[in-house]
């Protein structure tokens, strides 16, 4: 069986790796430093390939922190924050589109 | 209603204690993610885009109002606030912290309740409907039958680790509302020269490849119900496909091999067990009944003057045409609780709802609830005389919209809210129809409609069998909704037929609003429902004015 470090990964642009916390599932991105932060804007941008396979290669060694963990695409705002470029990806960042039941 | 014995209390005392373990172990990095998962998904725990996701069994549908309660203390200790009753008569919290589960877990379990059976390739939560014991349509509870199955089912060495997940469903009444014919195996319990038995469909389903599922027994005894259903899942085991996720279940497997094969080897296979440790005699079956403590009902007449007097109210009257049912006792009915306020996600309750809800069955209904696969709520057991406040304190609670099978009662999955799966979202979808069609003059005079939406091709929402059917998908990271229309889920089920192009997500509404426009203008009179007109007249005339403004 191949190992996640000897898989291949194309990405066509700025990535970052993301997963979800052991302990509660919340969504966390992994930090340049082999952190992880339950924020965008604290996660590392990858370029190349080469580089998104080493980060995700982090992660996957640090599961007992973050589970599931794949690459997602973003996009660099003006002020040089990652943004997320799909639906999915915008709703990891940003919660449900709907009024959750119960909330004033 | 079903009372848990010791026997029962100690396994599920012991199955918290045995979790609590492996969440610790998992937690300390003795267990990997590999090893807990299947671990995890045996107790109903998935992990989903924002958080995990607790499912917990609510077998055959039918709640106490403690057990009520405890859901609602699950939602508010551990949770948001709320819960999602689902397509198969369960509930699901979305927010629960891993760390916390086996406290859930505990306290779940100290009201008999817990996740067993709602995850993984083992039999699923045996469903049944939620008029089980209250209609007078029906022949016997079902939901004995369906407990047999539970004890039967709940941890069988043999089909713990099956090719696929399998759901079994059972209904006792001529009007299927069990969805029998979309499960992996229906039973429908009818009575021929006197005896009880049951009519067998086998390899019904939805997802990507639906199946309305075929008889392969007019009539099973009943004291034959578990060495049937062993032989049929023995089948099933021994040559199901574990290559291909996507082949597993056994609809494929009796499409593949034909009916008449299946049946053969089935009726093989029986034989040789059919007399065994799996007959049931009436001693056993007569034990069972046992646990079901029947209410002790008043002696009341129908139609009592308190009844008569309240439907003066137009709104009173409206919402008793619209979500009250005949029962079986003179002078009692069964009460249906709309989850589908307008703008609302169906199938969602608060806390706070869900306490109001069991107070209102401990004063109105002999304490007991139940859980429609249509994602709402039922009182089987009211005093017709009770009708008035019960709705009056209904309405107060959000709970009394007089929208029962009508078209802003939508089934919906979690969609892409919530869902790992999805490929778009159900619910916005959904709020938005309501929102569109809610006149109540308007929705009583389109009358009965089924709409059905699923967030991806895994049909949680059952769209394939919606009169009309919506499924998400995603086209260049935007969402699209295919359609379909004519499918039913009842005892004269079929699968939907697709209309045409999938259309953008600003368009839904517009178009369902275009097919129904249709439909009242081409039916032949207002009693020709919408799923009898699109049977008279087919797709065409829908499909032109659902796309006539592109």
């Amino acid at each position: 069986m191949t190992s996640p470090l000897q898989q291949k990964l194309k990405i066509t642009g700025p990535t970052v790796i993301t997963a979800n916390r052991l302990t509660d599932g919340v969504v966390v991105w992994l930090k340049a430093d082999g952190g992880w932060s339950a924020g965008l804007a604290d996660a590392a941008v990858v370029n190349t390939s080469d580089d998104a396979l080493k980060l995700l290669g982090v992660a996957n060694a640090d599961e007992n922190r973050a589970v599931g963990a794949y690459p997602a695409r973003v996009e660099i705002a003006a002020d040089g924050t990652p943004r997320p470029v799909n639906l999915r990806e915008r709703i990891r960042v940003g919660g449900p589109t709907i009024a959750l039941p119960g909330a004033a | 209603m079903y009372v848990y014995d010791e026997f029962d209390r100690t396994f599920l005392q012991e199955r918290v204690d045995e979790f609590r373990d492996q969440v610790r172990r998992r937690l300390s990095g003795e267990l990997n993610e590999e090893e807990f998962k299947p671990l995890r998904l045996m107790n109903g725990v998935y992990l989903q885009l924002h958080a995990y996701m607790l499912r917990i069994a609510i077998p055959y549908g039918t709640l106490s109002s403690d057990q009520l309660r405890a859901l609602a203390h699950v939602a508010r200790r551990y949770d948001r606030g709320y819960g999602h009753f689902t397509t198969r008569q369960n509930i699901q919290f979305n927010w629960i912290k891993l760390e916390e589960l086996p406290d859930a877990m505990a306290d779940l379990a100290r009201a008999g309740m817990h996740g067993l059976q709602t995850s993984g390739n083992c039999i699923r939560n045996t469903t049944t409907d939620q008029w089980a014991a209250a209609t007078p349509e029906e022949i016997e509870d079902p939901r004995l039958y369906a407990e047999i199955i539970r004890q039967w089912s709940t941890l069988h060495p043999e089909f713990t680790y099956l090719p696929r997940k399998f759901k079994i469903a059972i209904t006792a009444a001529k009007h299927d509302r069990a969805a029998i014919r979309v499960h992996d195996i229906g039973l429908r319990l009818h009575r021929r020269d006197g005896e009880t038995g049951f009519e067998v469909i086998v390899g019904g389903g939805l997802g990507r490849t639906p199946f309305i599922g075929k008889t392969i027994r007019e009539f099973l005894p009943r004291h034959d119900l578990l060495s049937y259903l062993e032989a049929v899942l023995r089948t099933y085991n021994a040559n199901g496909r574990r290559d291909n996720i996507y082949k597993a279940r056994i609809k494929i497997q009796v499409h593949e091999i034909g009916t008449e094969e299946f049946t053969r080897r089935v009726e093989e296979e029986w034989a040789q067990i059919k007399d065994g440790a799996l007959a049931l005699d009436d001693a056993a079956i007569d034990a069972i009944r046992a646990h079901f403590k029947e209410p002790d009902f008043a002696t009341l007449v129908d139609d009592p003057p308190e009844l008569e007097a309240a439907k003066a109210d137009p709104a009173f009257a409206r919402w008793h045409a619209n979500a009250v049912a005949p029962h079986r006792k003179p002078g009692h009915a069964i009460v249906t609780l709309s989850l589908k306020p307008v703008g609302g996600p169906p199938g969602d309750a608060t806390a706070e709802q869900m306490d109001a809800v069991a107070d209102l069955a401990d004063q109105y209904a002999y304490g007991e609830i139940r859980v429609a696969h249509e994602q709402n709520l039922t009182l089987p057991h009211v005093a017709q005389k009770d009708l008035p406040a019960l709705w009056r304190a209904l309405d107060v609670q959000g709970l009394a919209t007089p929208n029962i099978g009508l078209i802003s009662d939508i089934i919906a999955c979690p969609g892409l809210d919530y869902c790992s799966l999805a490929n778009a979202r159900s619910i916005p979808l959904a709020q938005d129809l309501t929102k569109r069609f809610a006149d109540n003059d308007r929705i009583a005079d389109i009358g009965r409609v089924h709409l059905n939406i699923s967030g991806c091709i895994n049909a949680c929402g059952h769209h394939h069998v919606g009169h009309i059917g919506i499924l998400g998908v995603e086209k260049q990271d935007q969402e699209f909704y295919q359609i379909t229309l004519g499918g039913k889920a009842n005892h004269k089920a079929r699968l939907g037929e697709l209309l045409g192009p999938a259309v953008p997500e600003s368009d839904v509404v517009d178009v369902v609003e275009r097919i129904l426009d249709a439909y009242v203008e081409l039916r032949t009179d207002p009693k020709e429902t919408f799923i009898a007109a699109v049977q008279r007249l087919g797709i065409e005339p829908f499909k032109e004015r659902a796309y006539a403004a592109r």
